[in-house]
């Protein structure tokens, strides 16, 4: 550094400060990260229950759990959007993103910590505007596909201006984490040195700049469809309800990715630290994030195969959504080429990223299946779609979400759990979790179409062995949370500050870190990666 | 890029950031924010491009109806608006604190005639029975031109802010005229939607 002069001050942990206005003034980005953190995991315990009820309602053909067919409607709705947009969206890129990046990088903070808070509590008010919809909730589904979002009677203008105000939330938070990474590296976090999780964020701040705003407009068009009846996807004033299929897709397909990417960064930083060797193809890794990022934004009408668009547009599409499987495919071969003679510690946090790797492989697969025209005409809207979505979004996204609460747990909290109870969660979860969605697969393949409250009798050994996995899943998610949450009020703080031995920045300050992270901002003199060297 | 030697730079003062790291990290960020909200009117100019390809006759007749001088006149003024921001900034720079209060001052009245012109285009529209539900240009009218109203607000909400910070002397010295910088990029796009919108709306030929 610079400036030699060592100013030796006290050790304080940032959770010292105590009391209400500590937590909800703090500009403090790991105390924001927390603030994150609790609140998507309460939309995920929430959105996780009325998953359960929807399981337990098609545990037999008929209709018995849920009054009416509307009720279950509205349960998938809000499972749907709580899910996908106060959880999985905001998910691991807020929480994780907000503690690790600075950290990560050799920063204090991120470079606009006031505008960080008011990011969270634009998302609070966000979720306060959602949960005064749920009185009346909406049936739409999460995707308010028109026309039937301008007919229901249910309402709908309250949950999608919760999710439009969600998207400044979004959008703030992404423009803070670019400018970060680019303003506030420290002397010699080069780009080629930054830890894949800082590029894997960045990827997915651009998705979520470039993304946001056209979902922000749409949903803001189907507000002013309701209430000033504009016309520009009801057909009979002239308008095209496929419109609004074209423009909701071109966000959320990208907004897959945004659910995703965090998560492939995620693998890429516990996978080398219990191989104990350098990640394999770090540049391949890294760029691949922004070649999925760039294709993701030319495939949404790979939703819309079966909506009457030309021959031509979808054969462009099938191509180009084959295409990003690539990108996909080198992250996953290069995990393994990690693995590959390494001397591998299966701590919990490993299996969630072995887990990664298996189940999303099993998911991205079966996309490309989906992507094939001829199959996707047979398997649109079925079960078939449900199953690759969760391999996808559960044995991707949360697996990599997981993974990451048992693996930077002891740095974020200062506190240790119970390796053994953890395993044996991460058990339960695992096998759940296929038994739940395996069968879904084949039930789809037969035609079993999703969004049903009741089915035919032939399906009823595959749907009710699919409830049984959501309670073997409920479980195990039940018991990681009380593993994770009873360390939180007991004394004492970890033995070590890097128990695990890793060479990235954050562990090198103590658990739980200062207020401004480093007492002195380091100088990096090497890549994060250079395990086995030394 | 430089931002290693700022970096090193500023952490010789201790533990806040330097100026030239914040005042460059601030564009960077209002840059980044300006791409989002293009993006947001993009969805509606796309949404322009294919009702006026589908219906062109309804686009030529309906536009009639706007009133081309009060549009015309509003273009005007955003435009000089955007020259006195600009030269706000400039006085922000020189340190000039009267002329920078003066010249947000006019930048801000400039953005409330627009209001108030509006105000009266939006009026007559009304009193001739137009709404948006009347046919679908009219819907992108009002969308459009309501949206970029919403922006024009806030702008003169920063720019307001701005005067009562100028008033108080914050951007005396070093670079601290940041603030002044980035909410004229603002104001800058709020202008540059506006003429994309006014030939778009108003002299479809």
């Amino acid at each position: 550094m610079a400036n030699g002069v060592m100013t030796q001050t006290q050790y304080i942990p940032y959770l010292a400060q105590k009391g209400l206005k500590s937590w909800i003034l703090t500009t403090d980005h790991k105390r924001i990260g927390i603030l994150y953190l609790v609140t998507i995991s309460f939309f995920f315990m929430i959105a996780g229950i009325t998953a359960l009820g929807m399981r337990y309602e098609l545990m037999t053909p008929e209709l018995d759990f849920f009054r009416t067919a509307t009720e279950y409607n509205i349960a998938f709705t809000l499972h749907g959007s709580l899910m996908v947009f106060f959880f999985i969206v905001p998910g691991i890129a807020a929480s994780f993103g907000n503690f690790l990046i600075p950290l990560m990088i050799g920063a204090r903070d991120v470079a606009f910590p006031r505008i960080n808070l008011l990011s969270f509590w634009i998302y609070l008010v966000g979720t306060a505007i959602l949960l005064s919809a749920l009185a009346q909730p909406a049936d739409t589904g999460w995707t308010f596909y028109t026309p039937y979002s301008i007919q229901t009677g249910t309402k709908v203008i309250m949950i999608t201006l919760g999710v439009f105000v969600l998207g400044f939330s979004s959008i703030l938070t992404g423009m803070n984490f670019i400018v970060t990474i680019h303003k506030l590296r420290a002397p010699g976090m080069t780009w080629a040195r930054l830890p894949l999780f800082i590029w894997a964020s960045y990827a997915t701040a651009i998705l979520q700049l470039l993304a946001t705003p056209v979902v922000g407009i749409t949903l803001l068009l189907l507000i002013a469809e309701r209430a000033f009846d504009i016309g520009f996807f009801d057909p009979a004033k002239g308008g095209d309800p496929i419109l609004f299929q074209n423009f909701f897709w071109f966000y959320s397909h990208p907004a897959v990715y945004i659910m995703v990417i965090p998560a492939f960064g995620i693998i890429s930083e516990i996978i080398p630290v219990f191989a104990r060797k350098p990640i394999f193809g770090y540049k391949a890794i890294a760029y691949s994030s922004f070649a999925i990022a760039i294709i993701s934004f030319f495939v949404w009408l790979h939703h819309m195969f079966v909506s009457g668009i030309s021959e031509t547009a979808a054969a462009i599409f099938s191509f180009l959504t084959m295409l990003v499987a690539i990108p996909t495919a080198i992250k996953v071969f290069n995990w393994t080429a990690t693995l590959y003679k390494g001397s591998i510690d299966f701590h919990s946090s490993m299996l969630y990223a072995l887990s990664f790797i298996v189940l999303f492989t099993v998911g991205g697969l079966t996309g490309v299946y989906l992507g094939a025209l001829a199959v996707d005409v047979h398997l649109h809207d079925t079960y078939f779609i449900v199953a690759h979505m969760h391999y996808v979004m559960i044995g991707g996204t949360v697996m990599g979400f997981f993974g990451a609460l048992h693996f930077w747990y002891q740095k974020w909290f200062g506190k240790v759990f119970n390796e053994l109870i953890a395993k044996a969660a991460w058990f339960l979860i695992f096998v759940g979790f296929n038994v739940t969605f395996f069968p879904q697969f084949f039930m789809g393949f037969q035609g079993m179409p999703r969004r049903y409250a009741t089915y035919p009798e032939e399906y009823i050994s595959y749907h009710s062995l699919s409830t049984y996995g959501s309670w073997i899943l409920g479980l195990g998610i039940l018991i990681m949370t009380i593993n994770l949450l009873i360390p939180l009020w007991k004394k004492g703080r970890p033995e070590s500050s890097n128990p695990y031995g890793s060479l990235s920045l954050e562990w090198q300050v103590p658990s739980p870190p200062p207020h401004e992270n480093f007492e002195e901002i380091p100088t990096v003199t090497d890549w994060t990666y250079a395990y086995g060297k030394k | 890029m430089s931002s290693t030697a700022e970096h090193a730079e500023s952490h010789a003062h201790g533990h806040g950031l330097g100026e030239a790291v914040t005042h460059n990290a601030a564009k960077l960020g209002m840059w980044l924010f300006l791409g989002t909200e293009i993006l947001l009117f993009g969805g509606l100019f796309a949404a322009y491009a294919l009702f006026r390809a589908k219906f062109p006759d309804l686009f030529y007749d309906s536009h009639k109806k706007l009133d081309v001088t009060l549009g015309g006149i509003n273009t005007i003024v955003l435009i000089f608006s955007s020259f006195t921001m600009a030269l706000a900034v400039s006085a922000a720079q020189k340190r000039n604190r009267k002329w920078l209060m003066i010249l947000l001052s006019v930048t801000f009245i400039c953005g409330a005639a627009f209001g108030v012109n509006k105000y009266f285009e939006y009026s007559a529209k009304f009193h001739h029975h137009i709404y948006p539900e009347t046919n679908i240009f009219f819907a992108l009218y009002f969308m459009m031109t309501g949206l970029h109203m919403l922006h024009v607000f806030v702008g003169m909400g920063i720019i307001f802010a701005l005067i009562i910070m100028a008033k108080q002397g914050k951007f005396k010295e070093g670079n601290r005229y940041t603030p002044v910088e980035v909410g004229g990029l603002y104001w800058h796009l709020v202008d540059l939607i506006w003429i994309y919108l006014f030939p778009l709306l108003y002299l479809i030929g």
